[in-house]
């Protein structure tokens, strides 16, 4: 199965070949052009990696992120950010980011990172499944 | 002359009142100097003198009249003792003349009667004669034979015709020795008209009067007629009937004192009185010196006293000036200093801010660029067939490598201005220092650059950043090894400044630089390798080792090399808001 990616940013310049670019890698790439937006399309479907600039005009990166780990707590989230910014990258990640990437980025780092963060994901699903199973044998044993 | 002077003065008190407004020229603090230095020393040696000489003045106005009111009364009391010593003989002889007849008078025995009273009642009378109106003396006694003799010729007898009553002054007379003779002429109505009774009196007498004024060794007194000839003998300037050798003193009938020079270049106190009645001056001469010996020890005293007030007063006011001046020329030195920094600190601040705004707007499209390319890139690469597939990715390629330079400026710049948080540990600082040249050693290796560590072993352990102190000390290093050539020397030394600082210095034996360019070399955008550097390795250094609390000294000449101290504090004092 495709790693599902979100990617968000302003400027629309920078996510479609960026898209492109990721889906060219495998990746299930959906985009959005805002927070807002991102977080209508988290709302209906499930997203493995969220790729987040951290200043967008309107919602800005870190409320989107709280918003988002509200929604969908498991998505890992790569915050994105101009060099100026890496302090609100540490803010997001003290909110639960996986990690955070500096503008403009080598396309082999954010997969990297992108994998790492969807290995954790997996992981950490994997381990809730077994919790959930080990529980459901549990009960079983009464 | 007055003008020109008036002209200098009003010149030298303008510079005084206007302050050179030129504040960094050495000029003005000498200027200052003088200033201060003039205006004290005016204030306080101007009133010095004009008291001391007012005191002078008046202290010599008084020990003047102090020592001349004594003089004066001797003189005075002398003169009267003169006077009352003559009149009373006058008198006698007077009276003689009147209480006796003619021819008493002109009978020698009755004479001689008379005259033994009188020698016996009267001291200093010489001899007694009656003369007829002839001007013959009739008759005589005394120890000269001068019966017979006619005086008809003779000045005094003149005189006592004309006057009556007449006292002569000194004269050598028929019996040669100095003498004066008191002549009054019988004036009872009707009986031998123009008979005169004289007498002569001993001019020893006189000596003695003036001996009983108990004069000092370097005193002189004596009597003078009108004319200026010595009645009696001088200690000084004559003997009796010579001409005293100085001009007359003005007429005074009372004790007057002149100051004067007598012609054996004496400095003299000169005092003198007129008789009224009697052809006489009496004068008293003492040397200058000696009366006013006290006085001249006053003076010298005050003289004294007062050089050295001036000579204190010069001292006080010039280590005074001095200091102040200096202390003046310290805090100015201290304050431009401090602006500059402040001035240079700002300038790194507002810098550093546009160069993160500046950074942060190019990032953006850098990003695009970057992914555009990319994709250019992934669409070349992925697809098997595609025309100049080559050609196209190295453009790509160059695109995305231009990309990667920008990046690597805008991260610096960006670094420059960050706000990163400064993480204090407590390390040792030879630690990072070592740590810092496993990182250069390979390159000093390569090109044969003689590494010189002196790491002071008792170092302290300093709380600071380590890693941001070792970008410090890689850029620093990295310095020093571009400004060597091949074989060059670098050495490190680390030391305890004081009880809160400790100290790195990096010395190389490099090109060096000059002034102009130490001025600039902490500035951002300032750099001397044209082409390969950012200029902004040192403006960032700068910025981290003034955030950690400490500071950094250059000095350098100019195909010397240079040394790049940076002072650490030992406790951690970061700074805020940088």
């Amino acid at each position: 199965m495709k790693v599902r990616v979100l990617l968000v940013d302003d400027e629309e310049q920078f996510v479609e070949p960026l898209a492109m670019r990721l889906e060219a890698r495998g990746f299930a790439v959906a985009t959005a052009f805002n927070g807002e937006q991102a977080l209508d399309y988290i709302k209906g479907k499930e997203v493995d990696v969220v790729i987040l600039d951290v200043l967008m005009p309107g919602l800005s990166g870190v409320d989107t992120l709280r918003e988002l780990k509200k929604i969908r707590p498991l998505t890992e989230v790569i915050m994105l950010t101009g060099h100026a910014t890496v302090e609100t990258a540490i803010e997001g990640m003290k909110l639960g980011a996986f990690d955070y990437l500096m503008k403009p980025t080598e396309i082999e780092d954010l997969v990297g990172k992108i994998n790492q963060a969807y290995r954790r994901k997996a992981e950490h699903e994997e381990r809730i499944q077994r919790a959930t199973l080990e529980r459901i044998a549990q009960t079983r044993g009464f | 002359m007055f003008r020109w002077l008036r002209k200098k003065l009003k010149e030298f008190f303008s510079t005084l009142r206007e302050f050179p407004d030129y504040a960094e020229s050495p000029e003005r603090y000498k200027l200052l100097r003088r200033n201060i230095v003039v205006l004290m020393l005016v204030v306080t040696i101007l009133p010095l003198t004009l008291m001391g000489l007012i005191n002078h003045y008046l202290y010599r106005q008084a020990m003047h009249d102090e020592i001349v009111r004594p003089l004066k009364i001797l003189v005075n009391k002398t003169k009267h003792s003169f006077e009352l010593f003559l009149a009373e003989r006058l008198s006698t002889v007077s009276f003689i003349a009147s209480s006796y007849t003619c021819s008493e008078l002109a009978d020698n025995n009755n004479l001689s009667r008379i005259f033994s009273v009188m020698k016996k009642e009267f001291i200093g009378v010489v001899d007694l004669g009656f003369l007829d109106p002839n001007g013959v003396q009739v008759s005589y006694d005394g120890p000269y034979k001068l019966r017979g003799k006619n005086y008809k010729d003779h000045d005094w007898y003149k005189e006592t015709r004309v006057r009556g009553a007449y006292v002569s002054d000194v004269f050598l007379g028929y019996r040669k020795l100095p003498h004066i003779v008191m002549a009054v002429e019988r004036s009872v109505p009707g009986v031998c008209l123009g008979c005169v009774l004289r007498a002569t009196i001993d001019t020893n007498r006189f000596m003695e009067l003036i001996a009983s004024m108990r004069l000092e060794p370097d005193s002189d007194a004596f009597l003078l007629n009108k004319k200026g000839v010595f009645q009696t003998p001088s200690k000084f300037y004559g003997q009796v009937l010579e001409t005293f050798p100085m001009p007359l003193p003005p007429l005074s009938y009372e004790p007057n004192v002149v100051e004067t020079e007598d012609p054996n270049g004496r400095e003299i106190l000169l005092t003198y009185a007129y008789f009224e009645s009697l052809p006489f001056i009496l004068m008293v001469i003492k040397p200058r010196g000696l009366v006013m010996q006290a006085w001249y020890t006053l003076k010298t005293e005050a003289f004294f006293i007062f050089v050295a007030g001036v000579l204190l007063i010069f001292l006080v006011v010039f280590k005074l000036t001095d200091k102040l001046v200096k202390h003046l020329e310290e805090s100015d030195l201290r304050r431009e200093a401090a602006y500059r920094e402040i001035q240079e600190s700002s300038k790194l601040a507002s810098i550093g801010r546009l160069a993160a705004g500046v950074a942060h707007e190019i990032n953006n499209p850098l990003a695009i660029i970057n992914e555009k390319a990319g994709l250019i890139k992934d669409l070349t690469q992925f697809s098997p067939d595609f025309p100049q597939k080559d050609k196209l990715l190295s453009l790509t390629g160059t695109i995305l490598q231009s990309v990667d330079r920008c990046r690597t400026i805008t991260q610096r710049l960006l670094g420059f201005a960050r706000r990163m948080e400064v993480t204090v540990e407590s390390l040792n600082l030879n630690e990072v220092i070592e740590e810092v040249l496993s990182f250069v050693e390979k390159e000093a290796l390569h090109r044969n650059i003689e590494l010189h560590l002196s790491l002071a072993q008792d170092l302290p352990r300093i709380a600071s950043d380590r890693g941001q102190l070792q970008q410090v000390f890689l850029n620093i290093i990295n310095n020093a090894f571009e400004a060597v050539e091949d074989g060059g020397r670098v050495t490190i030394t680390s030391f305890e400044v004081d009880d809160d600082t400790v100290a790195v210095s990096i010395q190389d034996n490099g090109q060096g630089m000059t002034q102009e360019v130490m001025n600039h070399i902490f500035e951002p955008f300032f750099t001397t390798k044209r082409g390969k550097g950012t200029g902004l390795g040192l403006s960032i250094t700068y910025g981290i080792v003034k955030k950690l609390g400490g500071d950094i000294k250059v000095a350098s000449k100019l195909g010397e090399g240079t040394t790049f101290t940076v002072f650490l504090p030992k406790k951690a004092q970061a700074r805020k808001g940088e």
